[in-house]
C-alpha cells in the first residue's frame, strides 16, 4: 500500500461524501434526483439539468483504467516510488472519472481497459478512494 | 465583421537574462524585461498606460507567481488606465488577450504585457521537485490530483501521453523528436541553458519521471522575465519596428475545466482555443510558416500540433517522426529558440517573443531561412489553454 505522505484535501460540505465514504467502504459520487445524471467533482446544482436536488449515492465501486502513468519521482523526500497513478471510469457512468492509484498489482500489469475495484486507504479524516484489478482481470 | 485584435499590433519585446539560478531578484528580472521591452518598441515608461500578467503575484508559489502588476505600478510610477493579473484565464495568453480587450475596448493604448518565474531559485530553496508541499490541499482543482501522488503536470500529461501511446500507436521514438529538435535549435541560441546535443539513445536511455515521460520530457525550470508591448494598431506605425500584427486569437475553454474530466484524454482545451483562432481568420494551417507551442511537457507539444489541425488527430506522432518537417529547415520549424525543454521554462511568454524575432528576421543564428510572415504561438495544457495567430504584412 503507499505511504506517498501526499496532501490531503480540505473537507467541504460538497467534498466530503466523497473523501468520507470509505468509512463504510462506500463510493459516494453525486446524482441528480431530476434527471438521475450523476456528475463529478461534486456540485450544489446538477451541471445538466441545473435541478439542486442533487446528493451523493453509493455506485458499486467498478471501474475501468482510462489511463495510467507509472511516477518514478520522489516530489516529496519520504515518497516511496515507484507507484501507479491512473484515471479510471466507473462502469455506471464512464463519463465519471476518479484520479486514483492502482494498488495490489505489478506495475507492469496494468493496462487501458482493465477492469478495477475500489478499496479505501484512510488517512486522518479522508479515505482516499484507490483500486485495484478485479479478479482475472 | 472585423474582430477586436486586428486593431491591435505588437510593438516592443523583451526578456531578461535566463538564469538557473540567476542573481538577480524576480522584480529585478522582471524590471529588465519591460524596460527593455520598451526601449525595444521606442516608446518612454510615460506611453505605458496598460499592464497585464498571468498569474498574478501568487504568495502560496512565489517561483510560479512571484511579481504582480502592483509591484511593477509601484517599481516604475506608472500611470495605468488599465491593469490586470491573475491565474483564472485562459493560460499564460489570457495576459494577452486581457490587454488584446483593453485596447479594442479604448480602455488603453499601450499595454505591457509580462510573465515572470523564479522556479530555479525557490526549488533550490526548498529543495523539494514540486511547488506543493504537505499541507492540506483548499484548491478545488488540485485537490483531485495531489492526495494519490499526482504532485506534478508531468503525472497529469503522461496520462494523456499513455492514452495516446493505447488509442494511436504513438512510441517514445517519434515523441522524443519534439525535444531532439528543442535541443538543436538551442545550440543556435546563446540564451538556451541546454545547448549540448542531445541524441535519440541518449533520449531513450533517460530515467523515467511518469511513464512514458522521460525526464528530457520535461521542461527546465529557470529564473526570467519576459515582456510584450501590445499597441493600439493605429498607434504602431512610427514606433521603432515594423508592428506585428494580430491575426487572430483563440481563448475558448469549451470542455470540462479539469485535468482528467474532459471527454476525450487526448483533447485538451487547446482544441477549442484552436477551433475558434481558426474561426476568426481566413487563414489555414498551411499558411503558416513557423509554430511556437508549448513544450512543458513533449506530449502537449504534440496535441498542439492536432489541435492546430498541422495534422490529424492522433497523427502528430508521424507527423513528427524523424524530426525534418519541424526543423529548422522544414516545412513548419518549431520551437526555434529550444523551446522550454531547452531554453528554459520562461512558460509562455517565450514562444512569442521568438514568434516576434523570426517575423522580425532578427532571431541570429536560428533564423528560419525561408521567409517568414506568419505564425502561430499557443500556450497551455490539460483545461488551460490560448493561441494567437501572428503575421508581419
Amino acid at each position: 500500500m503507499l505511504a506517498n505522505n501526499a496532501p490531503l484535501p480540505v473537507l467541504t460540505p460538497e467534498t466530503e461524501a466523497f473523501w468520507t465514504g470509505g468509512c463504510e467502504g462506500k463510493l459516494m459520487i453525486m446524482r441528480c434526483a431530476q434527471c438521475m445524471r450523476r456528475h463529478h467533482p461534486p456540485s450544489p446544482v446538477c451541471p445538466h439539468c441545473y435541478s439542486e436536488r442533487v446528493a451523493p449515492e453509493a455506485v458499486s465501486g467498478r471501474a475501468k483504467i482510462a489511463s495510467f502513468t507509472v511516477n518514478h519521482q520522489k516530489w516529496l523526500p519520504d515518497m516511496k516510488v515507484p507507484f501507479v497513478i491512473a484515471i479510471v471510469e466507473l462502469d455506471e457512468q464512464p463519463d465519471i472519472r476518479i484520479t486514483t492509484n492502482i494498488v495490489n498489482a505489478p506495475p507492469e500489469t496494468i493496462h487501458i481497459g482493465q477492469s478495477v475495484q475500489v478499496l479505501f486507504e484512510q488517512h486522518e479524516d479522508v479515505w482516499l478512494p484507490l483500486f485495484q484489478p478485479e479478479k482475472g482481470a | 465583421m472585423t474582430f477586436g485584435e486586428k486593431q491591435v499590433a505588437i510593438t516592443g519585446i523583451g526578456q531578461s537574462e535566463i538564469a538557473r539560478p540567476s542573481s538577480r531578484s524576480a522584480l529585478l528580472l522582471t524590471i529588465d524585461a519591460i524596460l527593455a521591452a520598451i526601449e525595444d518598441a521606442g516608446l518612454t515608461p510615460a506611453d505605458i498606460d496598460g499592464l497585464t500578467t498571468w498569474p498574478g503575484r501568487m504568495d502560496s508559489d512565489p517561483g510560479f507567481g512571484p511579481v504582480g502588476t502592483t509591484d511593477i505600478k509601484e517599481a516604475l510610477g506608472l500611470k495605468l488606465n488599465y491593469f490586470a493579473g491573475g491565474k483564472e484565464a485562459p493560460a499564460q495568453f489570457g495576459a494577452a488577450i486581457n490587454a488584446i480587450g483593453a485596447i479594442a475596448a479604448g480602455l488603453a493604448r499601450h499595454v505591457v504585457v509580462f510573465r515572470t518565474v523564479y522556479e530555479a531559485t525557490t526549488r533550490k530553496q526548498t529543495g523539494a521537485g514540486t511547488a506543493f508541499g504537505t499541507a492540506r490541499v483548499p484548491d478545488a482543482r488540485f485537490q483531485w490530483q495531489l492526495p494519490m501522488g499526482a504532485m506534478s503536470a508531468s503525472n497529469w500529461t503522461a496520462l494523456y501521453a499513455q492514452r495516446h501511446f493505447h488509442d494511436y500507436g504513438t512510441t517514445r521514438e517519434q515523441m522524443a523528436q519534439i525535444p531532439l529538435n528543442c535541443r538543436r535549435n538551442a545550440a543556435l541560441n546563446p540564451k538556451a541553458i541546454y545547448r549540448t546535443p542531445l541524441t535519440l539513445d541518449d533520449y531513450m536511455g533517460a530515467r523515467m519521471i511518469s511513464t512514458p515521460l522521460c525526464l528530457y520530457d520535461c521542461d527546465v525550470p529557470v529564473d526570467g522575465a519576459t515582456a510584450i508591448i501590445f499597441s493600439r494598431a493605429d498607434a504602431a506605425g512610427d514606433l521603432r519596428h515594423a508592428p506585428i500584427r494580430l491575426e487572430a486569437v483563440g481563448s475558448a475553454l469549451h470542455g470540462r475545466d479539469s485535468w482528467d474530466q474532459r471527454a476525450d484524454l487526448t483533447s485538451m482545451a487547446a482544441f477549442d482555443a484552436a477551433k475558434m483562432m481558426w474561426s476568426r481568420t481566413d487563414m489555414k494551417p498551411s499558411d503558416i510558416d513557423t509554430a511556437q507551442l508549448y513544450d512543458g511537457f513533449t506530449i502537449l507539444t504534440m496535441l498542439w500540433l492536432e489541435a492546430l489541425g498541422f495534422c490529424g488527430k492522433g497523427e502528430s506522432g508521424a507527423f513528427i517522426e524523424e524530426g525534418t518537417r519541424i526543423a529548422l529547415a522544414g516545412e513548419l520549424p518549431l520551437n526555434t529558440s529550444g523551446g522550454q525543454l531547452s531554453e528554459g521554462r520562461v512558460h509562455g511568454y517565450g514562444y512569442l517573443h521568438e514568434a516576434c524575432l523570426q517575423l522580425r528576421g532578427t532571431a541570429g543564428a536560428r533564423q528560419i531561412a525561408k521567409p517568414v510572415n506568419t505564425a502561430v504561438v499557443g500556450t497551455g495544457g490539460g483545461p488551460l489553454a490560448s493561441c494567437m495567430l501572428l503575421r508581419n504584412d
